[in-house]
């Protein structure tokens, strides 16, 4: 049984993605019985060039990956390179994983309400500082170059690059090589950058491509930050499928391949500055200096943490006011009034969608949970090396949801399979397993094997020592990979929408058909419910192995 | 690992082929007996125990109060279950019935009830996407009296041929803060002049929007000599030359635009927000009561006013139609009726509750009925009650979509 998990876990990410990019391509290139499209044409192709911007809306999705990639990864480095532990480092380091948690669109709303003419910022300042007694007329948020959008991704990249950073680095014993380099001299922050980070990278750069790939086809935060004349390629295509100018479908999937096409080209041109950096570091590496830039290296890495942290739970402080707020004009930084009026209004309607997330989120989470301890527990007992077919799966972080779902709505009503709460799940799986598999393959991968040995060698079985010493070992990883798939599964707008017809109606998803009517108070209401619920579950993962771990201590005395 | 992925291999083209197959061969298969609506009796025995799946915008929290109200008494009047899917774009319900539709399931649909008019009409209906006739044999249509309102038979200018029901009816409506501006613009030519005096104060939703769209017809019939062009599909006349003065007045109007016309905002209801902000000084709606309730949801000042132009503004009905592959068309069917009876058009049109406009024939209905129209006293934010006779019908739908192609030729790159 436990041999065919790899197997499993591949099929069911390799399949459905395959199965949705092939109905996404045979209308891309004209193909489409149903609409009349019979034979082969490059039509559809001539007509998505023909859009006017597309250039632009292409070169933006293409530069906010990469741009906002590189500056969170630089941030979480340096942060990383000049944390020493203090008071303030632990503070944010706790500060960020729950920030993790927090969806995408809670994040873009809250922080476009920050950043606006009108938003709070401006408030604060307002007319005390600069005199403006109405908002300044000055496009921020929705900028055409797209720095609000990027600025949003480095927000929620961040938190996650962090703890992908922090689950890797253990394994690297980065104590012992600080120690090491500053007993030969080098100031902490450049001995870390020198020798620990070489080691770290490799560990990170799967996760880091998944963030590239997500930055670049990112539709939630587009739409709400991202420049509008044009906007980018994913929102384009989001708005041609549902174009009820039916020919427009055949054009939306020509844009899906594209955005494929995009996506991948972004991952190459990642790679090939992967290895510039690389030849042009090699020397920094190695040349003995010691101090230089510590001091400015050290500054950025503890601020730029600490601001982006601090603008994102700014972000939400927003949110919450807007949540209870009465009348409210600019330039007051307060609400005239509170009111509960937009709770209660909502209180109605929050139960079933309240259920059936928490049904989705832990069904899925714990199906992708036990699929993935049963692959690594495969491959400790059959002493393989971690495969190099498991990049497959990650393959749903990397081809871009806009790109495969809509196909894979087609292939599924193909084979008759019709949306309902079992495939919304499913589609959830999708994307919860591969980031179950990254916050917990390495931390079970570095348990120290004696222990095992030790539970072996007293007569235990292998399924025994599995389940009464390796699980209670890994008790807090585990955990906090289950609130991560909680996460990634709360979070899911287009497959629950798409996988279930609009019948399976999630915090998230309702969430988003009330942020079309554009009331700021609801939308408050409703990004703070959805906000809560993983952050209850990071809660939980945090201080359950504490409580657990007391009780444990307890009994043994 | 490649001994694991082989039979792997072997699935995924088996799966792949299978699909391919199942495809085709669900094409071929014939749909279902459809339920008679003239025969209404059966209809009602039938839908009883149906679950009726509405696809409607869900934007609107009054809206959506509105529907769980009418979800309650068809399960206490007729035994029908309502499940209302909120859609933050009509478009994508129109998307999940042709995807249906490519895939051969067209019998066993995902959707029973649409929200929906003009050009999302236009289009499931030039794709046969859609079930009917049966509008005009549900009991309660009679009440609309469309021998005398016709707009309840025609959408767009295209006759519905009982291929939806009417539901309700708005019509564009414009609102400011009376304690900043005291005497706002009552045509196209004085906006422009008010725009110049107060820059950066008032905008349109960005194109395709729906209320955006709505805002180029409104300038386009002020603006061009030719309206009757408007009423016939677009290609049967000269659009350059029809459009002409709208595209110099647009050129005009956009640098004293919100944000000089560098973007947009993205909604009709966001125009809302941003009044709210402070941002603008002027907005419009599609709901004549839209100010009325954002005053009574702490969105706007109490100051805010709303009024019509002086020319008229465009207005529509909205409507509900059946997708051809519905599972539950007695239901849905039962529940347009419902839609339509007066017990429901009056709860619909009553401020506390949504303040949507009744399509009935108010005055030909009995005074019982008339009786539950009553209102109490006028919000006042809201307009006044003779304020919308002035209503301009819609253009063909090929208009809308001719002009949000041409405008984000024009503008849709800045």
């Amino acid at each position: 049984m436990l041999r065919l998990a790899p197997a499993l876990i591949i099929a069911l990410l390799v399949l459905p993605v395959g199965a949705g990019l092939l109905m996404v391509l045979l209308p891309a290139f004209g193909y489409l019985p149903a609409l009349g499209g019979h034979t082969a044409s490059l039509a559809p192709w001539q007509m998505l060039f023909a859009q006017p911007g597309l250039e632009r809306s292409v070169a933006i999705s293409f530069a906010s990956g990469l741009v906002s990639t590189a500056l969170a990864l630089m941030m979480v480095v340096l942060f990383l390179a000049a944390s020493r532990g203090t008071w303030l480092d632990r503070s944010i380091r706790r500060l960020v994983s729950p920030l993790l948690a927090i969806p995408h669109a809670a994040i873009a709303f809250g922080f476009a309400f920050l950043i606006a003419p009108s938003g709070l910022v401006a408030r604060l300042i307002s007319p005390s500082l600069t005199g403006w007694e109405r908002p300044p007329d000055a496009l921020i948020v929705n900028d055409p170059l797209g720095l609000s959008l990027m600025a949003g991704l480095v927000l929620k990249e961040v938190p996650f690059l962090l703890l992908m950073s922090l689950a890797a680095l253990p394994q690297l014993a980065p104590e012992k090589r600080l120690m090491l380099a500053r007993s030969l001299g080098y100031s902490p922050t450049i001995a870390w950058l020198k020798t620990v980070l070489p080691s770290l990278y490799p560990l990170i750069r799967l996760p880091v491509y998944a963030v590239i790939a997500y930055a670049t086809s990112v539709v939630d935060m587009a739409l709400i930050l991202g420049p509008t004349l044009p906007p980018t390629l994913s929102v384009s295509i989001l708005g041609w499928f549902n174009d009820p100018d039916i020919s427009h479908r055949f054009m939306a999937s020509a844009a899906a391949v594209l955005q494929l096409g995009i996506t991948l080209a972004a991952l190459l041109c990642w790679w090939l500055l992967e290895q510039l950096i690389r030849t042009l570091t090699r020397g920094w590496l190695t040349d003995g200096s010691r101090q230089r830039g510590e001091t400015a290296l050290r500054l950025f890495g503890r601020s730029a943490l600490l601001i982006s942290s601090s603008m994102a739970l700014a972000a939400l402080i927003g949110l919450g006011l807007f949540s209870v707020a009465g009348f409210w004009r600019f330039p007051e930084v307060l609400p005239q009034m509170l009111t509960l009026d937009h709770w209660q209004r909502s209180g109605s309607m929050l139960a079933s969608p309240l259920l059936t997330t928490a049904l989705v989120g832990l069904i899925s989470t714990t199906l992708a949970t036990a699929l993935v301890l049963a692959t690594l527990e495969n491959e400790h007992r059959q002493h393989l090396q971690p495969k190099r077919s498991l990049w497959l799966l990650y393959l749903p972080l990397l081809v871009p949801q806009i790109a495969f779902l809509f196909g894979l709505i087609v292939a599924a009503e193909s084979v008759g399979i019709r949306p309902q709460l079992g495939l919304v799940i499913a589609g959830h799986l999708l994307f919860v397993l591969p980031y179950v598999y990254l916050s917990l393959a390495e931390a079970y991968r570095q348990l120290d094997p004696r222990w095992l040995q030790v539970a072996r060698s007293l007569g235990v079985s292998r399924s025994a020592a599995f389940w009464r010493v390796r699980l209670p070992l890994l008790l807090a990883p585990l955990l906090t990979a289950f609130a991560v798939g909680l996460a990634i599964s709360i979070g899911q707008y287009l497959p629950t929408q798409l996988l279930g017809a609009g019948r399976v109606t999630t915090v998230t998803t309702e969430a988003v058909a009330l942020a079309a009517g554009s009331n700021r108070r609801l939308i408050g209401v409703w990004a703070l419910v959805q906000a809560g619920l993983p952050l209850i579950g990071f809660m939980l993962a945090l201080t359950l192995p504490r409580l657990l771990g007391a009780q444990h201590r307890e009994h043994a005395s | 690992m490649p001994t694991d992925l082989n039979p792997l291999r072997g699935t995924f083209s088996t799966a792949l082929a299978t699909t391919l197959s199942t495809a085709m061969l669900a094409l071929a298969l014939p749909a279902m007996a459809n339920p008679d609506p003239s025969d209404w009796q059966n209809v009602v025995a039938e839908a009883e125990g149906q679950t009726v799946y509405w696809n409607a915008w869900g934007g609107d929290t009054r809206t959506n109060r509105y529907i769980e109200w009418v979800a309650e008494q068809m399960q206490a009047q007729f035994g029908i279950e309502v499940e209302h899917v909120k859609l933050d774009d009509t478009g994508s319900a129109v998307a999940r019935v042709l995807a249906e539709k490519q895939a051969g399931n067209s019998d066993d649909g995902s959707i029973d009830l649409i929200w929906i008019n003009g050009e999302n009409f236009a289009a499931m209906r030039e794709n046969d996407l859609l079930f009917g006739p049966f509008a005009e044999a549900l009991p309660h249509f009679a009440l609309t009296n469309a021998a005398e309102n016709p707009e309840v038979v025609t959408d767009f200018t295209l006759p519905t041929e009982g291929y939806e029901s009417p539901w309700g009816k708005a019509q564009i409506t414009f609102y400011y803060d009376s304690a900043q501006t005291e005497a706002p613009p009552q045509d196209m030519p004085s906006l422009l002049d008010w725009a110049e005096e107060n820059p950066g104060q008032f905008s349109y939703p960005r194109i395709p929007d729906f209320t955006g769209s709505t805002f180029l017809k409104q300038a386009l019939i002020e603006l061009t000599e030719q309206d009757e062009a408007l009423y016939q599909p677009v290609s049967e006349s000269d659009f350059e030359a029809v459009t002409e003065p709208l595209w110099a007045y647009l050129d005009a109007l956009h640098p004293h635009l919100w944000r000089s016309g560098r973007t947009f905002p993205d909604s009709g209801p966001n125009l809302r927000t941003l009044m709210s902000d402070g941002e603008l000084s002027l907005a419009f709606s599609f709901y004549p009561t839209d100010a009325a309730v954002a005053v009574m949801e702490y969105e706007l000042p109490e100051s805010v006013r709303s009024y019509v132009l002086a020319g008229g503004t465009l207005g529509n009905v909205h409507f509900v139609a059946i997708p051809y592959n519905s599972p539950h068309k007695a239901g849905a069917m039962v529940l347009a009726d419902f839609l339509l009876s007066p017990q429901a058009q009056a709860e619909k049109q009553s401020l506390a509750m949504w303040g949507d406009r009744s399509v009935l024939d108010i005055a030909q209905l009995d005074a019982a009925d008339q009786a539950l129209f009553q209102q109490g006293e006028r919000h006042p934010s809201e307009l006044p009650a003779d304020a919308l006779s002035n209503t301009l019908p819609e253009p063909h739908p090929s208009w809308m979509t001719a002009l949000q192609d041409a405008w984000l030729e024009r503008y849709g790159v800045n």
